[in-house]
């Protein structure tokens, strides 16, 4: 699908498929066009070209309120009526989805982010975790059968947004279906089973260990005492070793193995009478991922 | 999934709930009524020592044109805060999420504003009504029974508050300010105040068939104005603001 409001591109040629039962972290930065897809996928934009299946139905202007009687949206912003109670709010959103057993479907999902006790509580009088807590009830007032979480944790302190993260995990565990869009790499890494890299143009998707042993050569890095005097008599030529490097404390050395290969480097350094202080496959986290794949870009437009 | 009364509900009673616990809708509310019946109240108990007999029809006329502000006035405030007042609230996208139908949104803002302004209206006409039959002068009475001038106070009250709250809706949902909305929508519903005021001024001499004559021609320019507000309002403009 593409997207585009006049001359400017929300996103381009965007493709993926999310299974069922699987939470699917889309990241990007601030514009790359991860909320306008959300938008879109939720059916409040049409699609400038392409096409789309939500919950196993065709997007269309016909089919648009079937599809969204199956899904919710979260916003990032919890867009809650502050004048009004918890319950009202709630009331209001059970009549739109015109769901039967109004009162036991919002004690449901009152229980599900521990609210039981605010329902009497103006939304205006609640701090900024709660409502978008109340915001989530909200979303799972009509169980829908795919999530979009748009930021969830936007603006929220650290214990609020553990909160936030301890609710996702509960839904995974339910076999919801979520749509996460962050631009916190670790929320990604730690809630989803894969992601989708954004910045107009869909950059990678995948696992995010597979992302990064897409991006990034598989490596050693070496910690000593004090530097090697000869380090290419040492390091050179050891099995599994491709090349090597010299790092702020050590040494980074490219292989094609870390398991088959440290073993062999730790007793070359100990041949050579070298102080060893660490050996550890390095570790890239889904930021590094992330932040090679959007520096190349900027360099790109740059140039 | 065909027309839902329902979720037309759900946001009539929302929009209820939420005027009633705001100071700012509540003080429009009892205010612009309680002005426009004293004005007219205080002419009418005077216009018996100060008016001629063959000007008192105008008036009494002149009077009860205070109270038609009232139904063109009151919704044409509420319904430009409809759209555009939620959208900058952030709750236009959580609404627009739910199944809800353009036209059913656009039915339920319109409902939530004439619901009030009817009885607002009404309510005050019959205070009106019921203060002079008790204690104006029998010649001022029967001039205020005897005309149009009920008539054309019954029948225009809904008509013109339909076309405030179409004008209302319109505007809000093309606009980014709230003030702006609020006061561009008043200014539409000064052309028709002021066939009013020309019937009132018996500038334009009312019988009863005109009157019922220019309800129908209001009624159908309601009718077309909900149709062309339909028309124009869409899913994504009221997201965004523009249309692509």
């Amino acid at each position: 699908m593409s997207k585009r409001f006049g001359e400017r591109v929300a996103f381009e040629d965007v493709s993926f498929d999310v299974g069922y039962g699987e939470v699917f972290g889309f990241l990007g930065p601030n514009g790359a066009g991860k909320t306008t897809t959300v938008r879109t996928l939720g059916t409040l934009l049409s699609p400038s070209s392409g096409s789309a299946t939500v919950a196993g139905i065709p997007l269309s202007a016909e089919t648009g309120p079937v599809i969204r009687s199956r899904i919710s949206i979260m916003p990032e912003s919890p867009g809650l009526y502050l004048r009004l109670t918890v319950m009202e709010n709630l009331e209001c959103f059970a009549g739109l989805y015109e769901l039967d057993d109004i009162r036991g479907r919002i004690e449901r999902a009152l229980r599900a982010v521990n609210l039981e006790d605010r329902a009497g509580d103006r939304c205006g009088a609640l701090s900024k975790g709660l409502r978008q807590r109340v915001a989530l009830a909200r979303a799972l007032l009509n169980d829908p059968a795919v999530l979009f979480l748009d930021e969830p944790t936007s603006g929220l302190d650290p214990v609020a947004s553990r909160e936030v993260h301890g609710l996702i995990a509960s839904l995974r565990e339910r076999g919801v279906t979520i749509f996460l869009t962050t631009h916190r790499l670790e929320e990604a890494e730690r809630m989803c089973h894969r992601v989708a890299i954004l910045n107009t143009t869909l950059r990678l998707i995948g696992r995010p260990d597979e992302l990064r042993e897409q991006l990034f050569s598989r490596s050693l890095d070496v910690r000593i005492g004090t530097p090697l005097e000869h380090p290419n008599v040492v390091l050179g030529g050891l099995p599994g070793v491709e090349g090597w490097e010299q790092a702020p404390s050590g040494y980074r050395l490219a292989v094609s193995d870390p398991d088959i290969a440290a073993p062999g480097v730790a007793r070359a350094l100990v041949g050579a009478g070298a102080d060893i202080l660490s050996i550890a496959a390095s570790r890239h986290s889904l930021e590094d991922v992330y932040l090679e794949l959007i520096n190349e870009d900027v360099e790109v437009k740059s140039r | 999934m065909s027309f839902s009364w329902t979720r037309v509900r759900a946001i009539v009673v929302k929009e209820l709930r939420d005027y009633r616990r705001n100071r700012l809708v509540v003080g429009t509310m009892a205010v612009l009524p309680l002005l426009f019946i004293i004005l007219p109240l205080i002419q009418v108990f005077n216009s018996y020592r100060h008016v001629d007999s063959t000007n008192l029809s105008l008036h009494v006329g002149l009077s009860m044109l205070y109270m038609l502000v009232i139904p063109a006035f009151l919704p044409s405030t509420l319904s430009a805060y409809s759209v555009v007042g939620e959208r900058e609230q952030g709750t236009l996208e959580p609404v627009l999420i739910t199944p809800i139908r353009r036209e059913e949104f656009l039915v339920a803002k319109a409902l939530a504003a004439f619901v009030p302004t009817l009885l607002i209206a009404y309510a005050v006409f019959g205070i009106f009504l019921a203060a002079a039959a008790l204690f104006a002068h029998p010649v001022i009475v029967s001039a205020i029974f005897a005309g149009t001038h009920v008539l054309v106070q019954l029948l225009f009250t809904p008509l013109l508050a339909g076309w405030g709250i179409w004008v209302g809706i319109a505007v809000s949902a093309r606009s980014t300010d709230v003030r702006v909305a609020q006061q561009l929508s008043v200014l539409g519903t000064l052309p028709l105040l002021a066939i009013l005021a020309l019937m009132s001024l018996n500038v334009i001499t009312v019988s009863a068939g005109l009157a019922i004559g220019l309800a129908a021609v209001l009624l159908a320019i309601d009718l077309l104005a909900w149709r062309a507000v339909a028309a124009v309002v869409d899913r994504e403009r009221l997201i965004t603001g523009t249309r692509t």
